[in-house]
Order: C-alpha cells, then structure tokens, then sequence
C-alpha cells in the first residue's frame, strides 16, 4: 500500500444500517463540493420506502448532490448515489451501476457485500470502502474484498455507532486500515483522495 | 486469492461452451451479477473455479437444467410494487376494455407469481372471458412451478398486503386454496394462463398483443440486448399496445424511446403510439 494521499482513489462505497443514516449525515457534512470521488451509499431501507426521497432529505446536510441510482448510469467524480430500496447494486467494471432483484444477501436487499464486493471487483485498488453503524454482520465479507483487491477500508468506531454489531463484524474479521468516528472517517476520505478543504 | 481478470476469462469460456452446446446465449448479460450467480451456483456446486464448470456442463445436460434455474432470475412476487396495478386499473384496463379481445405477454415471468395477479386484475375487472394471458421463460423449471400455480404458503401474508395496496376489490384468498404447507391457485385463474419457454435473446416476436409485461428482466441485460427485447415488444404490440417494466427501468435511452409515449412514469408504463 502507497502512503495516504499518494494513490488515486476514485471511488468510495458506504454501507450502513440502523443508525447508518446518521452517521452518514455526520460523514457528508466533512466533504466540500469539489470532492473529487464518487461516492455510492447502501443504506438498508424499508423494501417499500424510496431512496429519492431519502436523497431528498440528506441533501439537506450534504454539499455534494444526492440522488439515487439508475442502472447503467455512470459514476461521476463529486456525486453521492443510494441504492433503490428493494433493489441490489452493483459496480461493473465498465464503471456504470447495475441492479439486480436477486435474492437477499444477509437478509438484505439492497445488500452492502453485493455492493463492495462487485465495486471491490470494479474498481480494485483505487476503491475505499467505508463501513457504518447497523445491527447486522452485512459489509464485514464485501470490506474483505476491498482490502484483498488492493483497496482501502475504514470501519465507524463502534463506540460511536448506535448499534456496534456491523462495524464490529467487520473489525473481528481483521484488514482494517483505520477504525474512526462518523466525522474523521469524512476527513479521512478528503485526505485519501487528495481534495482540497 | 482469485485474480478477477482470470475469473472474467473464465466467465468468457463458460459462456462460449454453452452456447456453443446448448444454444443458450449468455454474452449479452450484465457480467456483474451473471457473475455473482455462476459464481454462487461453482460455490454450491462443490467446485473451487469457475471454468470447473465447463467440462461436467458440456457432457450433462440435466446437469445444464440446474445450472440454467440457478443462474436466471426466480426471484418474483405477486402484486409486485402495488402502485403499478392500481395504475393499470385506472389507465390501462378502460382502453384495453374495449377490445373484443385482450392477449397480454409477460415476458420473463420467472415462477408466474406476476402472471397470476394480472389474471386476477382481469377477472376483478369483468374481463376474465376475453382475456388470454401468455407467460413466457428461458427456464423450463420456473415455468414448470408456474404451470402448476403452487406457490409457498408463507409468502401469503405479504401477497395478501401487496394484493390489498394494489386496489384489489375482493379477498386475496378467494383466488388459492391452502394445502399444508402450500398454496395452489385457482383452476379459472390458470385456465386464463399459458406458460411456454421464449427466449428474448434469440426468440422472435410474439403477435398482437394488448399489453406487455416485462418487469426486471432488461435489469439483467446490457443495452444490445436491452434494445432487441425492446424492439421485440413494439414488434408484439397493437397498434396503442400497453407496456409495462420494472420501476427501476427505463426506455430513455433506448432505441425505441420514440416509438412509445408515457402512461405513468413512476410506474414505467407505456403506450405504443
């Protein structure tokens, strides 16, 4: 692994569950509007409930555009994309988006490992994979992935999520790169990809 | 540690020998998820890479059977996204009222569950004896749990909730009898259904139809073949024949997006005009 802010990192995947959504509000408030990734958010939602409505809220408390994301759709530098309840996301490696209906993974749909693992796949060494607050062990197999592929992983300091379980998971499996509250973890992402505050 | 460059070779392979055995074309998908099921299927299948799949795939073709149910999409609900049936009640269902007679396709049904409820819609709506619903896959499985209209009986609850959000006028359970631990539709809904295997990689259209479903199935293909099962429906379709895709999808940037206007935008349906 290069030093902090040498390699190019191009792209960030977030996951979160209960208490994800607030930490993600404290993560966003750090970036500027020139942040030069792109930025794609599994947060697990009610199947029935609508992440353009949520990307709607969150706008509220973020300088980068929200807005949830079409399949095929490219990834642009500086946008912040959530995955549609009830649908998969996923990364191909041409750089666009895909959704998928498939069965749930670790009881979710959208799953955060179906996320990391194909952005992991995507993306490799120039991904960084964020994990959030969530009483679920979704995302701890996808980070794996990330960090295995070359890319960099930062997990929320349980201490500071509302439920302790996902940052936990991930933790116990080992191969994290730093282990932050909401807040550092934004400033640690605006250092890694080298954009300027 | 699987070298993912290695893998996509191997996907490559794996797509040649069957298609190239068995006459099933898969180059067409979107390789992130055909990946994720072909590698799910190596996983269950007892085998450490991909390309183990290549030579018991070519010399067994009940073998072939499981790996086609595996890797296409089964997943379905019934009344899936409530909000498109009661769509469908209020702008679809007065125009195609005054045809004669109606013929509606949906194409990918995967187990049928979404070829029931538009048979329910029909027969709620007076237009059960003028109706001939023609559900088609690629997969002989799903269609065989399709034709038999038994369906687990712990997904009824939620059926039962999307069946009430989508503006149903009776009671769900006037359309199945349980059966321990199953239900099976009714003989009058499954008289109005015919399950037959198409394949929208390589099929050709299917005439006069009123209406088209085909609800998160071009999720799965890249824009080729997202174009020519688009082209197939304005082929298929009447004259002001209706389309309908899955909420997630779009004619935008298609080939097509000319040929058609739009009914509803949330929902995805469609007019040819």
């Amino acid at each position: 692994m290069t030093k902090q802010g040498v390699q190019t990192y191009s792209t960030v995947v977030i996951g979160g569950s209960a208490g994800g959504r607030e930490a993600l509000i404290e993560l966003l408030a750090q970036l500027p509007e020139n942040f030069p990734a792109a930025i794609a958010v599994v947060l697990h939602l009610h199947p029935h409930s609508d992440a353009a409505d949520m990307a709607r809220t969150l706008q509220k408390h973020s300088r980068l555009p929200l807005q949830e994301a079409a399949e095929k759709e490219r990834l642009r530098p500086g946008q912040v994309y959530l995955a549609p309840a009830n649908y998969h996301l996923l990364l191909e490696s041409d750089g666009r988006f895909a959704l998928t209906i498939d069965a749930k993974v670790n009881y979710s749909r959208p799953s955060i490992d179906v996320l990391f693992e194909t952005a992991a796949e995507a993306i490799q060494k120039k991904l960084i994979g964020v994990l959030l607050s969530g009483a679920s062990s979704d995302g701890a197999e996808g980070l794996m992935r990330i960090k295995a592929l070359g890319g960099y992983t930062l997990v929320q300091d349980p201490a500071t999520a509302s439920s302790s379980m996902m940052p936990g998971a991930a933790i116990s499996r080992g191969g994290i790169d730093q282990i932050l509250p909401p807040a550092e973890i934004g400033r640690s992402l605006l250092q890694l990809v080298g954009g300027k505050n | 540690m699987i070298d993912p460059a290695i893998e996509t070779l191997e996907i490559d392979l794996l797509q040649k020998a069957i298609a190239d055995r068995y006459g099933y074309d898969f180059s067409n998908y979107s390789p992130a998820s055909f990946k994720r099921r072909v590698v799910a299927y190596v996983k269950k299948s007892g085998h450490t890479r991909i390309s183990d799949l290549i030579p018991p795939l070519l010399h067994d073709r009940n073998l072939f059977r499981s790996f086609l149910y595996a890797v296409s999409v089964t997943v379905t609900e019934m009344f899936r996204d409530p909000q498109v049936y009661k769509i469908l009640r209020e702008k679809v269902i007065p125009v195609l009222k005054t045809y004669p007679s109606i013929k509606v396709w949906h194409a990918g049904c995967a187990t049928g569950e979404e070829a029931y409820s538009s048979a329910i819609l029909f027969a709620e709506e007076g237009l059960a004896d003028r109706v001939q619903i023609y559900a088609t896959d690629i997969n002989e499985e799903s269609l065989h749990i399709a034709s038999e209209g038994i369906y687990p009986i712990e997904k009824i609850k939620e059926y039962t909730q999307n069946y009430q959000q989508s503006g149903g006028r009776g009671s769900f359970s006037d359309y199945y009898h349980a059966r321990y631990e199953a239900v099976i539709m009714n003989q009058d809904l499954r008289k109005r259904l015919t399950f037959s295997s198409h394949n929208l990689v390589s099929d050709g259209s299917f005439g006069a139809m009123h209406l088209i479903f085909c609800r998160n199935v071009l999720i799965y293909f890249d824009e080729t073949l997202q174009n020519r099962a688009l082209n197939l429906f304005s082929q298929s379709l009447v004259p002001k024949g209706f389309l309908c895709l899955g909420t997630k999808e779009s004619l935008l940037f298609s080939t097509v997006k000319d040929r058609f206007r739009i009914i509803a935008e949330r929902e995805k349906c469609f007019q040819l005009k």
